[in-house]
C-alpha cells in the first residue's frame, strides 16, 4: 500500500552505489540494475529494502525512478531521495488483471466436462514490465483446469500493448483470472443445466492424485470434496432457500455463489521455469548462523513486506531447537547481508524460503550433534535435540546449545578434522509447484432500488497443507479476501478516451473499507504437500485468487442475470437488473 | 504547494480586513477542498484566512421555530448536538453519513455551502428546509444562494456567519454514498413544512448542482408516503454521469432516495 520510495547514494572513494528502495526482491533488483541497465557491476551496488509497507506484486518490478535516484546521486555528489505520492502510485505502479475473455465449456449428457476453450486478450499496458508477459500466459492458462477433470483444454492468449499503465503481477497474478473464468463457467453451466452448482462441481472434481492436467500442471495432492463440504456446512448451504425467501419478503434479492479454486504456488522449479523461457531460477537460499553464545541469525532470500516472516521463520527455527523465539533473528532485504535470494511473491516464502532454512538447519544440527557427541563422549546417532539441549538418549547427559556453539568457535576440542564455526547455507529448488486449493462460498443481498450489494456471509475452506502459524495464515486469508472483494465490487482503473487515468486518487478509486467487508468465517482442511519437507503449500494469495468468482456468482444468482462485469458497482448491478 | 501567508483572525471584522489587504486572498474553513487544490497547485492564494477559530462563528442555537447553526460549526458538533437532534433530526443524520470521522471533525457547514460542491450534502438540506443564509452583509434565501456548480451568491470577501433553518413538521434525508469519496452519489432531502408545504431537494444528481424536484414535491403534497412516488418518473436529462453512475442511474436514485427519505421522515 505505501507508495514507492528510493534513496540513491554514491560513494565516490569506493565507486560504490547504495540503493534504499521499496522492493519485494532486492537481489533481483540489483541483478537487473546491474546486468541490464549498467548502473554498476553487482559488487559495486548494494540494494537495501527493509520491511516494506506492502507489495502485493507491484514492488517486484524495476521502475525508472529508482534508477534515476542512483544516477542523480553520482551526478550531484549527494544522496538523492524520491518519494512517490498516491496519485503517482496510481499512474506508475504496475496495474493488474486487465483481461477480456471469451470461454466455452462442453459437457456430456451426464454433465461430465469434456472440454474447455478459452480465448483471452490480455492488456500489457504501454511498456514491457518485468513479469508482464508471463502473468497472462504461464500463470494463467496453466490453471485453467481448476479442480476438475477436463480432458481437453484449448487456450489462446493474445497479449496486447496499449497506452495504459503497464499491467503486471498483482496478488495472485494470472491465477485469479483463471479461477474467475473456470468458476463463472461452472456456475453458469449449472444454472443452464438446472443442477445444483455444488453437485456439478463435485461430479467433475479430480479425486486421484497425482493428476496431470492437459495444461502442464501436475497436481500433487488435494481433497476438493472435503473443502466444499466444509464450506457448505459453514454457510448452511441447505438453509439458503429459506433465507432467500425471507429476504424477498423484505424487498431484497439474495444470492449464493461458490468458487472452488486451485492455484500453483511455491514458485517454482527452476528447470520448469527455464523450459518456459524464464531468465532466472526460482530457488531460494538460506544461511543459518549460530553465534558463539548460541543466538541465531537466519539470513533469508525471502523478503518480508507484511507477511510476518520474522515470526514464522523464527518459529520454525526455535521450534526445531526448543529455544525461545527471542534467540532467533531473521535477516532479509539487504544484498550486503544475504548472499543471494529471489524474493517474495507467488506465495513462495513458506514453501521455498522456509524449505531452504529447513535444509540449512539440518546441516547445522548435524554438525552440532557431532560436536555434542564429541563433548559428551557419545555416539552422534544417540544425540537428540530437546529444549535447547543436546541429549544422549536414555541417559541424563546433555549439553546446552550455547556450549555447543561456544565449542564450535573456540575450536579447542572438536572432532578430528572438523572445521571451526557453526554456520551453514542451503539453496532449495522445489521439485514441483505447490497447489493450495479450497472452496469459498459467498452470500449476498442486493438492493434492487440502488443496485448495492451487501456481503451477508463469506466462508472459506482452504487447504494450505501444514500451517506454521495459524494466526498469520488467518490474516493472510482476510487480506486476500478483502482484495478479492475490492476487485469484485469496488476497484477498477478507468481511463478516458484520451488515455487519461480517471481513477488517480482515493476520491475516485474505491478501496475496500472495513464496512464493505463481512466477518469472514475461515475453515481449514488439510492434505500435506508431499513436495517439500514442511508439507506447506502457501497461503498469501488464495483469498485474492478464489474470492472474486464466489462474489460474482452470488450477485448473478441474486439478480438472475449473467451479464455482469467487475467491479460490480451499484450502477452496473442496477443496470443489470433494470436494463 | 506554493508559499502563502496564513492568518488566524479572531473576529469576522478582522477577517474581512485581512481579506482586503491580500492580493489574492482566500478564506479557509475546514480546508477539505482548498488545501488539496493548493497541494495540486491549482490554487495559489497570497493569503489564507482561517475562519475556523472565530468564536462568533461557532455554535448552535435552537428556539421553537428556528434552528441556527453558525458557519464554522463542524459537522461533528452538529451531529452531536442535542438541539439539532431535537429540532431537526434529519440534519443530525445527514452529518452522520457525511464523509468519515476525519472529515466530520474538520469540515464545517459554512465551508460546505460556500464551496457548493454538486455532490455535497448540506446544500440539499438548506434548499429543502427553506433555510436562510446570513452573511456579514445580508440575508440570502437558500433558493437564491446556490447558483450552480461551485457557484453561490456570495460576493468577493463576503463571509457566511450562520444558517437558520425553520423547524419543519417532518424532514428526512437519504443518501447513496459515493463508494470512494463518500460524497453523495445522489442524496435527497425531503421536508414537510409546518404550513403544509412540501420541498424536496436532490444533490449529486444534476449537472447544475443542488436542485428542487417538482414532480416529487407534487406527489408528496398530495400523499406524504413513499408509495406515492412509485409512479413518478424522473428524467435523466441534465443528470450527472461519471464512472460511478450513469445519468439514468442517478435519475433512479433521485426517486429511490426520495422514497427512503420520506420513510425516514415518518
Amino acid at each position: 500500500m505505501e507508495p514507492r520510495a528510493a534513496i540513491g547514494e554514491y560513494n565516490e572513494a569506493e565507486e560504490h552505489f547504495t540503493l534504499y528502495t521499496t522492493s519485494q526482491n532486492p537481489h533481483v533488483a540489483r541483478l537487473v540494475l546491474s546486468a541490464f541497465y549498467n548502473i554498476a557491476p553487482e559488487h559495486k551496488l548494494r540494494v537495501v529494502a527493509p520491511d516494506v509497507g506492502g507489495g502485493f506484486g507491484s514492488k517486484i518490478f524495476i521502475y525508472p525512478e529508482e534508477m534515476v535516484a542512483l544516477w542523480a546521486s553520482k551526478k550531484v555528489g549527494r544522496p538523492v531521495k524520491w518519494t512517490g505520492d498516491r496519485s503517482e502510485a496510481f499512474l506508475t505502479d504496475a496495474h493488474g488483471r486487465d483481461h477480456l475473455t471469451n470461454a466455452e465449456l462442453a459437457l456430456d449428457a451426464n454433465n461430465k466436462i469434456t472440454g474447455l476453450r478459452v480465448k483471452t486478450h490480455a492488456n500489457l499496458g504501454a511498456y514491457m514490465s518485468l513479469f508482464s508477459s508471463s502473468v497472462p500466459t504461464y500463470l494463467y492458462a496453466t490453471l485453467l483446469s481448476g479442480q476438475y477433470n477436463i480432458p481437453n483444454i484449448f487456450a489462446e492468449v493474445i497479449s496486447v500493448y496499449t497506452n495504459t499503465t503497464p499491467v503486471d503481477a498483482y496478488r495472485g497474478a494470472g491465477r485469479p483470472e483463471a479461477s474467475f473464468v473456470v468458476e463463472r463457467l461452472l456456475e453458469t453451466a449449472a444454472r443452464q443445466l438446472k443442477v445444483d452448482p455444488a453437485e456439478l462441481r463435485r461430479k467433475n472434481f479430480i479425486t486421484q492424485f497425482p493428476h496431470q492436467t492437459p495444461v502442464i500442471m501436475a497436481y500433487d495432492i488435494g481433497d476438493f470434496g472435503a473443502s466444499l463440504d466444509a464450506a457448505m456446512k459453514a454457510i448452511d448451504y441447505t438453509g439458503f432457500p429459506g433465507r432467500k425467501a425471507k429476504a424477498k419478503s423484505e424487498g431484497k434479492l439474495r444470492g449464493i455463489g461458490i468458487s472452488c479454486y486451485i492455484e500453483a504456488c511455491g514458485i517454482a522449479p527452476s528447470k520448469a521455469v527455464g523450459s518456459l523461457g524464464a531468465g532466472v531460477g526460482l530457488w531460494e537460499s538460506a544461511e543459518v548462523r549460530v553465534n558463539p553464545v548460541g543466538t541465531i541469525e537466519i539470513l533469508t532470500g525471502s523478503h518480508s513486506h507484511g507477511q510476518g516472516h520474522e515470526t514464522t521463520f523464527a518459529q520454525l527455527v526455535a521450534g526445531r531447537l526448543g529455544i525461545p523465539i527471542s534467540q532467533v533473528q531473521i535477516v532479509h532485504g539487504d544484498t550486503d547481508k544475504v548472499q543471494f535470494g529471489m524474493g517474495t511473491y507467488g506465495s513462495r516464502s513458506a514453501a521455498v524460503g522456509m524449505s531452504a532454512i529447513f535444509k540449512a538447519m539440518e546441516k547445522v544440527e548435524a554438525k552440532a550433534k557431532k560436536i555434542a557427541a564429541h563433548q559428551l563422549e557419545a555416539s552422534e546417532d544417540d544425540i537428540v535435540i530437546e529444549n535447547g539441549e543436546f541429549k544422549v538418549t536414555g541417559t541424563d547427559k546433555s549439553i546446552a546449545l550455547p556450549m555447543v556453539a561456544l565449542a564450535a568457535y573456540t575450536a579447542h576440542n572438536l572432532p578430528d578434522g572438523m572445521e571451526p564455526g557453526l554456520k551453514e547455507g542451503a539453496f532449495y529448488d522445489p521439485t514441483n509447484f505447490t497447489f493450495p486449493a479450497g472452496a469459498y462460498i459467498c452470500e449476498v443481498e442486493v438492493d434492487p432500488g440502488t443496485g448495492k450489494t451487501t456481503i451477508i456471509d463469506f466462508v472459506a475452506a482452504d487447504d494450505f497443507g501444514q500451517l506454521i502459524n495459524p494466526m498469520i495464515v488467518e490474516g493472510q486469508v482476510h487480506g486476500g479476501l478483502a482484495q478479492g472483494i475490492g476487485q469484485a465490487l469496488l476497484e477498477g482503473a478507468v481511463y478516458d478516451s484520451s488515455g487519461q487515468l480517471l481513477t488517480a486518487s482515493f476520491m475516485d478509486y474505491a478501496m475496500p473499507r472495513a464496512d464493505d467487508l463481512p466477518s469472514f468465517k475461515l475453515n481449514h482442511t488439510t492434505t500435506l504437500c508431499p513436495g517439500n519437507p514442511l508439507g506447506v503449500k502457501g497461503c498469501g494469495e488464495a483469498g485474492a485468487i478464489g474470492s472474486t468468482p464466489a462474489i460474482i456468482n452470488a450477485i448473478t444468482d441474486a439478480i438472475g442475470s449473467e451479464k455482469l462485469e467487475m467491479p460490480a458497482t451499484p450502477d452496473r448491478v442496477w443496470h443489470a437488473i433494470h436494463g | 504547494m506554493y508559499e502563502t501567508i496564513y492568518h488566524r483572525p479572531s473576529s469576522v471584522d478582522e477577517a474581512v480586513a485581512l481579506f482586503g489587504k491580500g492580493s489574492e486572498s482566500k478564506y479557509l474553513a475546514g480546508g477539505h477542498t482548498l488545501i488539496p487544490v493548493m497541494k495540486q497547485r491549482l490554487a495559489s492564494p497570497s493569503d489564507v484566512i482561517d475562519l475556523g477559530k472565530i468564536k462568533e462563528l461557532i455554535g448552535i442555537e435552537a428556539s421553537g421555530d428556528t434552528l441556527v447553526i453558525k458557519a464554522a460549526t463542524t459537522y461533528f458538533a452538529i451531529m452531536q448536538s442535542a438541539d439539532v437532534k431535537k429540532s431537526i433530526p434529519a440534519i443530525a443524520y445527514l452529518t452522520s453519513v457525511l464523509g468519515d470521522p476525519a472529515v466530520r471533525h474538520r469540515g464545517t457547514i459554512g465551508g460546505s455551502i460556500a464551496n457548493n460542491d454538486p455532490a455535497a450534502d448540506f446544500p440539499a438540506a438548506l434548499v429543502s428546509l427553506g433555510a436562510t443564509v446570513k452573511t456579514n452583509k445580508r440575508s440570502i434565501s437558500a433558493d437564491d444562494f446556490f447558483k450552480g456548480l461551485f457557484t453561490t451568491a456570495l460576493e468577493d470577501g463576503e463571509i457566511i456567519t450562520q444558517v437558520s433553518f425553520p423547524v419543519p413538521a417532518k424532514a428526512g434525508y437519504a443518501k447513496m454514498r459515493h463508494p470512494a469519496s463518500r460524497f453523495a452519489l445522489t442524496g435527497v432531502f425531503v421536508t414537510k413544512t409546518k404550513a403544509g408545504d412540501v420541498r424536496v431537494a436532490a444533490t449529486g444528481a444534476s449537472q447544475n448542482g443542488v436542485m428542487r424536484v417538482p414532480a416529487i414535491e407534487t406527489a408528496l403534497k398530495a400523499n406524504w408516503s413513499a408509495g406515492a412516488l412509485d409512479s413518478v418518473k424522473i428524467s435523466d436529462s441534465g443528470m450527472l454521469a461519471d464512472i460511478h453512475g450513469s445519468a439514468a442511474y442517478r435519475a433512479n436514485l433521485v426517486k429511490v432516495m426520495a422514497q427512503r427519505a420520506v420513510t425516514a421522515a415518518g
